[in-house]
Formats: structure tokens, C-alpha cells, sequence
């Protein structure tokens, strides 16, 4: 990773953190599918990123937005672990031939399909973590379950319709 | 001892994971009592004066409803004040002990809410430095709003009403008899009544208050209305569902209780050895 892709990522996921903090806080599409957009921010860092940060960084992100959310250490849990699925669940993903090493796993690069099969399950997995800690104890399986799979479809759809408004696609040689 | 090491090596990424999952699950656990003082929350300065900036922006398009409130609020406030105060006598008595006054009110506004979740929180824009104490109770015009949590020198951080944690002692008006509002984490206009015996006669449309027990709110200040009353699984209470009268989705301005005598009685509950935990 060079050092403008450094600084590029960085502000992406400043910019990611502070439109969840200010807009998506209280979103919540009837009362069941949250967005967690800032996840975008995990899930795009390129591909050949060491583990030991890229688990440092979710984890700093999340905690990041559980002191704005006052929830502290739920996010920051679920995004560590969502850190630490990402390079077995991108090996598992992987198409035939294995990554481009300059190739970021973004929609603009790989495709919508390949995408969705790629972020869905991680999204899924942060969910079910968030709402298991948030209503522990108190909530049925059902409602989380409920809550983890439409808030992580809304969460990936919004996602996607982000990257197709703002992401550019990159010319390759 | 070498291999050990490698081997530790190798699956660094694992154990970082492990220890920072320890540590999040530390704070969660840490942080999830209604009481405790946490250090990071969004009592936090620099943390508050951002969730501050966005509220100032957001609450310049609700002033105009904000002011009918308070216009109706006055209003209701100058009617008692005119019943209460009474033309000077020749004859000043001054008043005793009993009669001093053992709620202070100040107003705040809330700066940052979320009502989604199973724990739901509220800062406020005021802290330490105006008086606030952990402890105190928040409410609006329309109900009972929540409990500060923690408090910093500008920012206080308080539990919803909508948490999962918080009890409130309260009680029906028409009939007096004492109970628990507790929220079940579902839908953010209910909650619930807990232990009000069988025996009770409870009805769709009573209005449920303050009880005045928990040393924190006053007595009589809204809670809910009945909504449903259904027999509870459990064979000894009543099942009663209430519908909030406070909007969660658009608390604003909201006033802060402080009980002056609760140093007294907290002193008074522990000689007698009486557990008041709400």
C-alpha cells in the first residue's frame, strides 16, 4: 500500500465514522434494520493488509463510535471480530485464480454479485454479535435474529448504492 | 522454549483478537450497571461539544414547537403559582423545617438520544459545573424522562427510561397501588408494570405516576397510560402493558430533579437496614 492509498483510507474511514456518528445514529427502518455504513470502511482496506492491524483498526473504529453511541464496547467487539473473519472469509471467497494483488475487494472492482456473497455474511456476523450484547438477556432469539439479518441487508444495500454514487472505478492497464 | 515463541508468533492476529475481545466485553460489562461512572461516554468533552454542534443545528428547526411547549408550560406554571401565593398578612409565619422544600429543579436539553436499542442513553448539556449529580431524575412536560448516569464538567450522561436496566417506582393513580415501570426493550412507546398483585384492580386508561418512593422523582409525576392488563406468567402479578406518555423520538427540553434529603435517608435506609435499591 502506498502512501496515497494510506492517506486515502484514512479519511475514508474518518468521513465513514463521522456520517454514522451524525446521521445514522437513530436510523432505523422500521424500528428493526439499522445501517452500519462505517463497516464499509473494514470491508474495503485492501486486500493484502497484515492481519494483526487490520484487527487493531476495527477495533479502534468501533470503539470509536461506541463512545458517540454510548454503548461502549459493543461495536468495538463485533468489529474486532468482523476484523478477524475478513481474511479467512475473503480466502473462501476468493475466484478462480486468486486476487489481484493492487485489487481492493470493493463493488466497483469485483462485481455486485461476488460483493454481496463477500460482505453479507461479514455484516451478519457483526450484526448478530451487536444485537446478542445490546439485548442480552432481555431480548428472544428471534428478535435478534430478526434484527441481524434485515439490518445487515439494509446495512450491504446501502453500502453498494453508496460505492455506485461515489466510488470511481479504476483503469486498469 | 524457542518453538514456544514461534509458536506464539504464528498466532499473534489469534491472540490479539482473544485480548481485545476480553477487553470490549470488560467494558461492555463494566458499563452496564445503571450507577456506575463510566469514563468513556459521551459525557466526555471534546465528544460533547461535538454531539452539541450537531444538536444546535438539528434543534433549530424544532424552536418554534419547543416555544409553544414552554408558552403552555408558563402558563400552567402562573395559574398555580397565583393559587399558591397568598396576599401578605399582617402576621409573617415563618416557615419550619417540615415545610422546606426537599425538590430542586433545573432545565437542560438533550444534546444526543438513541431509542433503538436495548440500553438507551441521553447526554445533556449540563453538568457538574450547574450542579448536576449523579442520581438526579430527568422528565419533560410529559412524563418521566430518565436517570443521570455519570456526569463530566459541561455534559452529563443519563439512562433512558428505555433501558433495560432502569426500574422506576410508581404507582396507579386512581387506586395507589405501587409497582415497577421497567422497559422490555421492544417498542419504544410501551413499557411495562411490574409486581402489582392479582388481587389488584387495574384497568385500561388508568394513569400511572410517580410514586414518590425511590427518593428521586417527586410523586406524581407521569409515567403512562394503561394500555393492556393481562394475567402474567408468573400466578402472583398482572401482566400490564403502559403506553409512555413521554415521545422518546423528540425529547428536547427536559428538567432535572435533585432530592435534597437523600443523603438523609440513604443515612436512615442503611441504619434500619432497609435495601432500597430503586
Amino acid at each position: 500500500m502506498n502512501f496515497r492509498n494510506f492517506i486515502l483510507h484514512t479519511l475514508l474511514l474518518l468521513l465513514l465514522g463521522l456520517i454514522q456518528i451524525l446521521f445514522l445514529k437513530n436510523l432505523a427502518l422500521f424500528g428493526v434494520a439499522f445501517c452500519f455504513l462505517y463497516l464499509l470502511g473494514i470491508l474495503n482496506l485492501p486486500i493484502p493488509i497484515p492481519h494483526f492491524p487490520l484487527i487493531l483498526i476495527s477495533f479502534g473504529l468501533g470503539l470509536a463510535v461506541d463512545v458517540f453511541y454510548d454503548t461502549i464496547g459493543i461495536h468495538a467487539a463485533s468489529a474486532t471480530l468482523m476484523g478477524f473473519l475478513r481474511p479467512y472469509w475473503l480466502k473462501a471467497t476468493s475466484p478462480t485464480g486468486g486476487y489481484d494483488d493492487s485489487t481492493k475487494p470493493s463493488q466497483p472492482e469485483m462485481g455486485i454479485v461476488w460483493y454481496i456473497s463477500y460482505s453479507l455474511p461479514m455484516v451478519f456476523a457483526f450484526s448478530l454479535v451487536f444485537f446478542t450484547a445490546d439485548q442480552w438477556g432481555s431480548g428472544s432469539f428471534f428478535g435478534i435474529l430478526n434484527k441481524s439479518i434485515l439490518s445487515s441487508i439494509f446495512t450491504v444495500a446501502l453500502a453498494i448504492i453508496v460505492q455506485l454514487l461515489f466510488f470511481k472505478r479504476r483503469r486498469g492497464i | 522454549m524457542l518453538r514456544i515463541l514461534q509458536f506464539l508468533y504464528r498466532i499473534r492476529s489469534f491472540l490479539l483478537f482473544v485480548l481485545l475481545e476480553v477487553l470490549a466485553i470488560g467494558l461492555i460489562v463494566s458499563n452496564n450497571s445503571p450507577q456506575g461512572a463510566a469514563f468513556f461516554n459521551s459525557s466526555n468533552a471534546v465528544i460533547g461539544s461535538a454531539l452539541k454542534t450537531r444538536s444546535d443545528i438539528l434543534d433549530f428547526f424544532s424552536f418554534a414547537e419547543a416555544n409553544e411547549v414552554l408558552i403552555r408550560e408558563n402558563a400552567l406554571l402562573l395559574e398555580q403559582i397565583k393559587t399558591l401565593k397568598q396576599e401578605p398578612d399582617s402576621l409573617p409565619i415563618p416557615l419550619d423545617s417540615a415545610f422546606q422544600s426537599q425538590f430542586q429543579f433545573t432545565g437542560g436539553r438533550v444534546i444526543s438520544n438513541s431509542l433503538r436499542f436495548a440500553q438507551n442513553h441521553l447526554t445533556l448539556n449540563r453538568g457538574a459545573k450547574d450542579g448536576i449529580k449523579p442520581g438526579m431524575g430527568i422528565f419533560n412536560q410529559d412524563g418521566i424522562v430518565g436517570r443521570v448516569k455519570s456526569v463530566s464538567e459541561n455534559y452529563a450522561v443519563g439512562i433512558s427510561l428505555l433501558n433495560t436496566g432502569l426500574l422506576v417506582s410508581s404507582k396507579i393513580k386512581s387506586t395507589e397501588n405501587f409497582g415497577s415501570v421497567n422497559w422490555d426493550g421492544k417498542n419504544s412507546k410501551q413499557a411495562k408494570m411490574l409486581y402489582v398483585p392479582r388481587h389488584v384492580k387495574a384497568q385500561a386508561g388508568d394513569t400511572i405516576v410517580t410514586s414518590g418512593y425511590n427518593a428521586v422523582f417527586p410523586e406524581g409525576i407521569r409515567i403512562g397510560i394503561i394500555s393492556a392488563v393481562n394475567p402474567a406468567s408468573d400466578p402472583n402479578y398482572l401482566d400490564i402493558l403502559i403506553n409512555l406518555s413521554t415521545d422518546f423520538s423528540r425529547v428536547n427540553y427536559v428538567y432535572l430533579v435533585e432530592n435534597n434529603q437523600i443523603v438523609e435517608l440513604d443515612s436512615l435506609y442503611k441504619k434500619s437496614e432497609v435495601v432500597n435499591e430503586f
